[in-house]
């Protein structure tokens, strides 16, 4: 450990200089604004370098005790405090690992985008890593909301890469509004933080002394801003709008790793900032999570374009993140710490699994879109054929998120579960009623999201080609399907090896809940309470059905002959089928649809029956839009309008306005 | 430990071997109930000798995924028949995989069979992979919460360990077991793909469920499948017995209690298979969009009983 020590003080002096080291690349990207070349094959694997090095500090700063230091660098009085604990180290491999493969994968996908726009994609991507690293690592909170800003503004700029389409640059203001109300909220937050000591350092509030009042009032506060930026539901409308819009890589990254700094940010200010935890948040908490994610996927089943599709899945992982995090809360308050740890973790390591997931899926999706042009779901299909690569890569990240064993998704689900299990003797006793119902949503949420990657996966890479045009779809290149390799590797280890993870995660529970995994010493077997409460073993299981595949094949082959002819597939009776046949994305969700039709409103074309080219539309809106958001858009509309009546063109009326706000102010200055 | 494996591959074989006699002794009683004259029990494993015999057909277009599929459906159902206790409670497997993997495992198998399904790229194979996970997505979570309300009396997902504690348990003192088991049946119903949800026999594409999803298979593949399908109802129904009907299964280390262990759940299966085929042949299948109210009665039922095990058994 000697060097382990000695290395101390340096992690974050390390941490800061890879921070530089974005910013640098970022910048002197537009200096080769003309080399086409050096972008894609040298600023972006620097990029990728600076990711796995994030990773690699994130690492060491799990194994080593918090050390923070103060740059000279703000305002006169108002210097930058870092700090590198256990926490932030855990978001920062996260950061680094799914920004690694993403970034590599950047390599091969924006090869064929012009230089000069390349160039300032490069920066924004750039300042965008910088931004969330700088986040993780603030610690007051003005360096917090510099580096949350500078977050926000580079993935707007990202967002509207393509800024030439109206729907993208409404999609990007829409993003740039909510997140900005919720940056609002998070002032607030901070200021009600500080507790009138005038001292924005994260270390003066942890001793700040608030009344339940007070902490409530900023812990709801930091929900709603992080709640903004995370895409709880009812402000979730822009995510699925902005995610899908930016060009993929960085919807992969916007998705995976951006929306896990607002789940950083709760945990941060709840647990570590404030003193005093309330029972009633987590059951807040719990409640808002469980219907986002009930929702998200909801929405997810309906969708038809593929980016959108999972956009409004991701809703519906951070609903599950926030529910996970609301029950903690619950236990930690009720004096559950054993029980708070558990569910800590499953939060951990579903929001780890998210960052791998949804990048694979949302690069795989970028692939195709690459190859085809195409993201409306209803016009792909079949790819399997011409995009192999992609398509296997795919399914490992579709099989993931759908929660099936061995692989990651599976993981973090178990150990929810698990803690729902353990729960009887809690204090409340309308708890009681609360957490079977919450299990079954979760359960509910989780075998939708099933449907939802079957619908996903069947219909873009399996089936038949739904447009001619798709047989010249072309593999992804090298660097895209290494930056797949990478991140679907991550998901099969993460799946396989969980005690190994969970043992890493130890010191972030610790410093939060002040407890540790009871049962976490077998390496092979997850057992997070007790071996004779539960336990988990994916390897073995793993072994066990490749066994099972193993012997009945050769057992088949051994005493039956292997013929196969092939032929046409069967078309049961009908004269005629075509790829027009089978289902479409619409199609597929259409169950789903008329379930849960009551959430949404559907607008549906449909063809008359002697159309010559029959054309079918079913567009599924969302409710809360019309709600909430367009009596609120009507309301400011008509309050400009109101106020557009003083604009009248004529240069006395405005002489007189002039005229009149300065006597006004003179009788209030005077 | 050595015996205890045995124990798990034998009974893993014995459920495999036995899964078609299952199915045939169903056929049996269903003919029988509805007058006709039956075929012999042993129809099933005839089916699938032929079936294995034959050439395979595979549509130009099928993806390696399409071949691989009935194999991965094949195992996961012998994994999970290996992970429930039928005979002995001895399984050295199970703490690989508890309740809840048993679930993954499921869903696992009826993933990639969904996709498969879709693979070919057939009208009704798509609609049967849509209806499928239709299906799915209510019995899943049901399952789940029937599961949680056994492991919450047992204190434990372990699967021998909930079978051990609830051999010692009455209905009457966890009224919450008999919603679970109640909703149990009703999800197993629908799993198995039997009436009123679907039915196994159908010959008419436009209602077919699961047989909608393998109508491109054929030989080897159909023989897989068939067999696994065969399975994962052995494998229910030896699960409601583990679940409601615990007795008679031999405890860890008991080999004395073998004997006996093997002749209840013969008897206990041959019961439960009339029992189903009674049930199929009084009642009719239900429209489509009647499922899910059917499922959705079934999810209600699992999250009552664990409701009245919080409200009442704490």
């Amino acid at each position: 450990m000697s060097h382990l020590a000695s290395l101390d003080a340096h992690v974050l002096d390390l941490a800061w200089a890879g921070v530089l080291y974005w910013l640098g690349l970022g910048f002197s990207a537009l200096l080769l604004h003309r080399r086409h070349g050096l972008l894609t094959r040298l600023v972006f694997p620097l990029g990728a370098l600076g990711a796995l090095f994030m990773a690699g500090i994130g690492v060491a700063g799990l194994l080593q005790p918090a050390s923070s230091m103060v740059l000279p660098i703000g305002l006169p009085d108002l210097p930058f405090h870092l700090r590198l604990d256990a926490l932030s180290a855990f978001f920062m491999v996260l950061l680094g690992g799914a920004a690694f493969g993403i970034t590599v994968y950047a390599c091969g996908y924006f090869r064929n985008m012009a230089a000069g726009p390349l160039a300032l994609l490069a920066l924004w991507y750039h300042l965008f890593l910088a931004g969330m690293v700088t986040v993780l690592l603030a610690d007051d909170a003005y360096a917090f909301m510099v580096a949350w800003e500078v977050m926000a503004l580079s993935s707007y700029f990202l967002v509207t890469t393509d800024h030439k389409i109206p729907e993208i640059r409404r999609a990007g203001f829409l993003y740039l509004l909510i997140a900005h109300i919720g940056a609002v909220a998070l002032l607030l937050t901070f200021g009600v933080l500080q507790g009138g000591h005038g001292d924005y350092t994260f270390n003066t509030m942890r001793l700040a002394e608030m009344t339940p009042f007070w902490s409530s009032a900023a812990f709801l506060l930091a929900l709603f801003g992080f709640g903004a930026k995370a895409g709880l539901v009812p402000i979730h409308v822009w995510l699925p709008e902005a995610h899908p819009a930016a060009p993929s890589p960085v919807s992969a990254l916007m998705s995976g790793v951006m929306l896990k700094t607002t789940i950083y940010g709760l945990l941060r200010i709840t647990f570590d900032l404030l003193k005093i935890q309330l029972g009633w948040w987590g059951t807040l908490a719990l409640a808002l999570g469980l219907v986002t994610a009930l929702y998200g996927v909801i929405f997810a089943a309906v969708q038809s374009d593929m980016k959108r599709l999972l956009a409004w899945s991701s809703i519906e992982n951070i609903g599950v993140i926030i529910a996970a995090f609301g029950l903690t809360l619950i236990f930690h308050t009720d004096g559950k710490g054993a029980l708070a740890a558990l569910t800590l973790t499953a939060l951990l390591y579903h929001a780890l699994n998210h960052a791998f997931f949804k990048g694979l899926l949302f690069v795989g999706t970028g692939s195709v879109l690459h190859a085809t042009g195409e993201r409306r779901m209803g016009h792909l299909g079949g790819l399997m054929r011409y995009m192999p690569w992609t398509a296997w890569l795919t399914l490992i990240g579709a099989l993931a998120i759908a929660g099936l064993p061995p692989l990651n998704g599976f993981v973090s689900e178990w150990l929810l579960l698990q803690a729902f299990l353990l729960t009887p003797g809690l204090t409340q006793p309308y708890l009681n009623m609360v957490i079977p119902v919450a299990a079954a949503t979760v359960a509910l949420a989780s075998a939708l999201a099933a449907y939802v990657m079957v619908k996903f996966y069947g219909v873009i890479f399996l089936g038949q080609p739904r447009d001619p045009g798709l047989q010249h779809a072309h593999e992804a290149s090298w660097p895209e399907r290494l930056g797949m390799l990478w991140l679907a590797g991550a998901c099969i280890l993460l799946g396989l090896f969980p005690t190994l993870v969970i043992q890493r995660l130890e010191p972030v529970v610790l410093m939060l809940t002040g407890q540790r995994l009871p049962g976490i010493s077998n390496w092979l077997l997850l057992t997070p309470v007790s071996a004779e409460r539960a336990s988990y073993a994916p390897l073995i299981f793993l072994a066990g059905v490749t066994a099972v595949v193993a012997l009945t094949y050769l057992w088949v082959r051994r005493v039956y002959h292997g013929r196969v002819r092939r032929s046409e597939p069967w078309d049961c009776g009908y004269p005629e089928q075509d790829a027009r046949m089978q289902d479409s994305a619409e199609g597929f969700g259409q169950p789903i649809r008329q379930i849960f039709e009551v959430f949404m409103r559907v607008e549906r074309e449909t063809p008359d029956p002697f159309d010559r080219h029959p054309h079918y539309r079913g567009d599924s809106r969302d409710k809360l839009w019309l709600l909430i958001y367009q009596p609120i858009a009507d309301l400011t509309a008509w309050l400009s309008m109101q106020a557009a009546r003083l604009q009248h063109g004529r240069i006395q009326w405005y002489l007189v306005y002039s005229f009149v706000t300065l006597i006004v102010l003179l009788v209030f200055t005077r | 430990m050595s015996t205890g494996i045995l124990l798990q591959v034998a009974q893993t074989l014995f459920a495999i071997l036995l899964a078609p006699l299952l199915m045939g002794w169903v056929n049996q009683c269903r003919a029988w109930l509805q007058g006709r004259s039956a075929p012999p029990i042993t129809q099933p494993y005839r089916t699938l000798r032929k079936l294995f015999h034959k050439d395979a057909v595979i549509a130009h277009n099928a993806s390696p995924l399409f071949r691989f599929a009935p194999y991965m459906k094949f195992a996961c159902m012998a994994l999970a028949a290996g992970i429930v206790p039928t005979i002995a409670n001895d399984l050295p497997f199970s703490p690989a995989a508890d309740v809840i993997a048993l679930v993954g495992i499921f869903a696992l198998a009826r993933v990639f069979l969904a996709l498969a399904a879709m693979d070919i790229g057939t009208p009704f194979g798509t609609l049967g992979a849509r209806r499928e996970m239709l299906v799915s997505f209510l019995a899943e979570p049901a399952l789940l919460m029937v599961f949680f309300t056994a492991s919450l009396i047992s204190q434990s997902t372990e699967l021998p360990i909930i079978v051990a504690t609830l051999a010692h348990k009455a209905f009457a003192i966890h009224p919450s077991l008999a919603f679970a088991a109640v909703a149990f049946w009703m999800i197993s119903v629908a799993e198995n793909a039997r009436i009123p949800v679907d039915n196994p026999s159908t010959h008419l594409e436009l209602t077919m469920i699961h047989e909608a999803m393998i109508l491109e298979y054929s030989a080897r593949h159909l023989a897989l499948i068939e067999w696994a399908v065969a399975l994962k109802l052995f494998t229910y129904s030896a699960l409601g017995i583990a679940l409601f009907l615990p007795w008679g299964i031999a405890p860890q280390g008991d080999i004395a209690a073998l004997p006996l262990a093997l002749a209840a759940i013969v008897a206990k299966l041959a019961v439960g298979g009339a029992a189903l085929s009674l049930m199929e042949a009084v009642s009719a299948k239900v429209r489509l969009f009647r499922v899910p109210e059917f499922l959705g009665t079934a999810f209600l039922l699992a999250v009552l009983g664990m409701l009245i095990h919080f409200l009442l058994e704490v």
